[in-house]
C-alpha cells in the first residue's frame, strides 16, 4: 500500500499528466522515444503528445505507417539493442494486429533467450467504452495481457497516477503496458510538478471502510468512490482498493482488507467471464476463506461485444449505481 | 560488381559451411535417435546463405533467425558445446535450456533469437536496425526468412517501415521452395520473391544460393549499402533444404520427388566451393578433408560434453522471466 498523494496541489487533467509523465520520461532517457501511429504530427488521436514533436524532433518522436506489428516488433528489437521505446498503440483493441509481437517476442525473450535480453519497453494505450466508439474501440482486454508470463500492466485512474504510472513503466527494465482510460482524459486531478513514478505493483487504498472491500480496475475507481460516498449516507461503509497494477497483482493489501471486512466484490469494466475479477476472487478464496461473511462478488460487462448505441453501453458499463445496489446486497440493507 | 572474395575469405566462408554441415548432420543423428527432446529443423543444404551473408558481419551487428536457425548461429560464432547443450536443453545451454533449438540465440554476438514464429524476426531486426540509426553506429541488421514468410503481413509491415525509415538492414530472403510441406508454386503466385522489393522502394537481388561466393558479393554490395546509411536491400537466395522440414528423413509426407532432390544435391554448395577452391590451387581435396575431420571430432566432442551437462535445476525456473536487477 502506498501514501496518498497529498504534497501535491497543482490541478491537472489526465491528459495533460500523461504527456507531462512522457514528456519527462524523454527527458530523463535520451534513449527513450515515442514511436506510433499519429503520435508526431497530429500529437496522437487523443492529443496525449501534443507538442512533443517541437520539443524532441523526429528522431525521438515518430510517426509510422498503420503497422502494429511493425511498431510493436520495432520497439522488442530496439529494446534489446540498447533503447528505451515508449510504443503507442493508439486504441488497445489494436493490439490484434500484433499479439504475436506481444505474446511470443515481447513476452518471452527474456525468458527464452536463458536471461540474456532485456526489455525495457513502454506500451501506451487506451481502453474503455463510453464515447459510443463501439466494439472496436471500446474494449477493455487487460486480462489478455494479464495472461502472459513476462509482462507487467498498469492501469491508472487518477492524473496523478496516470503520471507516475508513465514514469515508473519507462524506468521500468521489462515490457510494461500502460492502459490509459479514453473517458478518463478530462477529469482533473493533484499531480506534482516534478518527477516521480508510483510503484508498479503496489494498489492504494482510496478510501478506507470496514463493511466491504471493492477491489476497483481502472476507471472503475471513480465509480466505486462515487458508490462509496452514496452509501455512506446510510451507514454503509466501503473500502475501495485501487491496484494501479494488474499485473504483478497486490493480493497482499487486498487480503488484508478482505480480513477487514471480511466481504469482497471485484469491479471491472472488461466482460466479467475470464475477466480478471475471476483471478482477484480466487485468490482472495485461497488466503481469507476463514474471514468471508459472504461470496466474493464481480461485477464487469455482460458477455457481448461492446454496443454502440448510447443508452445500450451505458447499460453495458458497470457504474456507481450497479455497484451500490451489489453492495446492498451483499450486506442485506 | 562487389569485388571478389579473397584467398583468405574462402577459406573463412568454406570453415563456416563445413561447422554448419557437420553440426547439423550430428544434430540431425542426435534428434532421429531420442537423444535430444523436441523438433530440430536442419538448415543442410542453405549453408551457402548463412556463411556468404555472416562472413561480412562482425559481432556487433544483429541478425534475426528463423525455427530452421542453427546454420545462422554456427555461421555468425556460435559455439558447439553451448549449442548442443541447448538441444539437450542443459543448463550450459546458450539459453540455459529454456529456448531449445527453435530459440537457439547468443545476444553476446548479435543473434536476436532463432525464433519459432514464422516472420517473428523481421520486425524484431527492424527494430535493431532502428537502434542502430538512432545511436548513430554503423551496425547492420539482418533478417533471415523464407520464402514462406514473406507470405506474412509481418514481413510486409517490417520491409515497409525499413525502407521509409532507410534503416541498415539486408533482408535475407532464403527461399529454398518450400513452406513447411506446402510448394512454393502452391503458396505464393510468383517465382522470385525480390519482385516484392519494388513494392517497398529498395533494391531486389537475385542471387544462386547454393554458390557461396555469389552470395558473398552480392551481400557485401547489400551491407555497404546499409552501412553507408542508404537503406535496405531485399536479397533472395535461391536455395534448397536437403532435408525434411523436421529432421533428416522427417515425418515421410510425400510432398517432394526423390529426384528433385537428388538434382539440388547435385549443386551441393559445399561441393561448388571445394571444388573451385581445387580449381584455383587454394584448397586440396585432402586439406578439405582434414577441415571435415577436424569439425566432427569437435562435434562429437562437444556432443559428448554437452550430453554430461546437468540440466537447469527446476528452482531456476521463473528466474528470468522478468529482470529484477540480477
Amino acid at each position: 500500500m502506498a501514501a496518498a498523494t497529498d504534497q501535491a496541489t497543482r490541478e491537472i487533467p489526465y491528459i495533460a499528466a500523461i504527456t507531462e509523465g512522457v514528456r519527462q520520461s524523454l527527458h530523463e532517457f535520451p534513449e527513450s522515444f515515442v514511436i506510433g501511429e499519429d503520435v508526431a504530427v497530429a500529437g496522437s488521436v487523443f492529443g496525449i503528445y501534443k507538442g512533443l514533436l517541437d520539443e524532441f524532433g523526429e528522431k525521438r518522436i515518430v510517426d509510422t505507417p498503420i503497422s502494429e506489428a511493425g511498431i510493436m516488433g520495432l520497439g522488442v528489437g530496439a529494446a534489446a539493442t540498447g533503447l528505451r521505446p515508449i510504443v503507442d498503440i493508439m486504441f488497445m483493441d489494436f493490439i490484434g494486429e500484433c499479439m504475436d509481437e506481444v505474446s511470443n517476442q515481447m513476452a518471452k525473450m527474456r525468458f527464452m533467450f536463458g536471461g540474456k535480453a532485456k526489455l525495457p519497453v513502454t506500451v501506451i494505450m487506451l481502453g474503455g467504452a463510453g464515447m459510443s466508439m463501439a466494439a472496436q474501440h471500446s474494449q477493455s482486454l487487460e486480462a489478455w495481457l494479464c495472461h502472459l508470463p513476462g509482462l507487467k500492466v498498469m492501469m491508472p485512474a487518477t492524473p496523478y497516477d496516470a503520471k507516475g504510472a508513465i514514469i515508473a513503466a519507462v524506468r521500468e527494465e521489462n515490457p510494461i503496458f500502460v492502459i490509459l482510460n479514453k473517458i478518463s482524459l478530462g477529469i482533473t486531478g493533484p499531480v506534482p510538478e516534478e518527477p516521480y513514478a508510483i510503484p508498479i505493483g503496489e494498489a492504494i487504498v482510496r478510501r478506507e471502510g470496514s463493511d466491504l472491500s471493492v477491489v476497483a480496475i481502472g476507471r472503475m475507481v471513480h465509480e466505486a468512490l462515487t458508490a462509496a460516498e452514496e452509501l455512506a449516507g446510510d451507514g454503509i461503509s466501503l473500502e475501495v482498493i485501487d491496484p494501479r497494477t494488474v499485473q504483478p497483482f497486490d493480493t497482499a493489501t487486498v487480503v488484508t482488507s478482505v480480513k477487514k471486512t471480511h466481504r469482497a466484490m471485484i469491479v471491472h469494466e472488461a466482460v466479467r467471464f475470464a475477466g480478471i475479477g475471476g483471478e482477484i476472487a480466487a485468490q482472495i478464496q485461497e488466503e481469507a476463506f476463514d474471514y468471508l461473511d459472504a461470496p466474493v462478488a464481480r461485477l464487469g460487462a455482460p458477455f457481448s461485444p461492446v454496443p454502440y448505441s448510447p443508452p445500450l453501453e451505458q447499460a453495458y458499463m458497470p457504474d456507481a449505481k450497479r455497484i451500490a445496489a451489489t453492495a446492498r446486497e451483499i450486506l442485506g440493507r | 560488381m562487389a569485388d571478389a572474395p579473397s584467398n583468405e575469405v574462402l577459406h573463412d566462408m568454406h570453415e563456416r559451411m563445413v561447422r554448419i554441415r557437420i553440426f547439423e548432420e550430428e544434430a540431425g543423428k542426435l534428434m532421429e535417435n531420442g537423444k535430444v527432446p523436441g523438433a530440430l529443423h536442419l538448415y543442410v543444404g542453405q549453408e551457402a546463405v548463412a556463411a556468404g551473408i555472416m562472413v561480412h558481419l562482425t559481432d556487433a551487428d544483429q541478425i534475426t533467425s528463423t525455427h530452421r536457425g542453427h546454420g545462422h548461429v554456427v555461421a555468425k560464432g556460435g559455439q558447439f558445446k553451448e549449442m548442443y547443450a541447448e538441444l539437450y536443453g542443459r543448463a550450459a545451454g546458450y539459453n540455459k535450456g529454456m529456448g531449445g533449438s527453435m530459440h537457439i540465440s547468443n545476444l553476446d554476438i548479435g543473434i536476436l533469437g532463432a525464433n519459432g514464429i514464422v516472420c517473428g524476426g523481421p520486425p524484431i531486426a527492424v527494430g535493431a536496425a532502428f537502434s542502430n540509426k538512432y545511436r548513430e553506429t554503423d551496425q547492420v541488421a539482418v533478417p533471415f526468412f523464407g520464402d514462406g514468410a514473406s507470405n506474412e503481413g509481418a514481413f510486409h509491415e517490417a520491409a515497409n517501415m525499413a525502407a521509409l525509415y532507410k534503416l541498415p538492414c539486408v533482408f535475407v530472403c532464403e527461399n529454398n521452395g518450400f513452406g513447411e510441406y506446402t510448394s512454393q508454386k502452391r503458396h505464393q503466385a510468383i517465382r522470385d520473391v525480390a519482385d516484392r522489393a519494388a513494392g517497398y522502394g529498395m533494391p531486389g537481388v537475385i542471387v544462386d544460393g547454393m554458390d557461396v561466393i555469389a552470395v558473398y558479393e552480392a551481400a557485401g554490395e547489400a551491407i555497404d549499402r546499409a552501412r553507408r546509411g542508404e537503406g535496405p536491400t531485399l536479397l533472395e537466395c535461391k536455395t534448397y533444404r536437403f532435408y525434411d522440414h523436421v529432421g533428416v528423413r522427417g515425418m515421410g509426407i510425400d510432398y517432394r520427388s526423390d529426384e528433385e532432390v537428388e538434382e539440388w544435391k547435385r549443386r551441393d554448395p559445399i561441393k561448388l566451393l571445394e571444388d573451385r577452391m581445387a580449381e584455383q590451387d587454394v584448397l586440396s581435396s585432402d586439406a578439405a578433408a582434414a577441415i571435415h575431420e577436424r569439425v566432427r571430432k569437435e562435434a562429437l566432442e562437444a556432443i559428448e560434453w554437452a550430453d554430461a551437462s546437468p540440466y537447469p535445476e527446476v528452482e531456476t525456473l521463473l528466474n528470468d522471466v522478468y529482470y529484477d536487477g540480477e
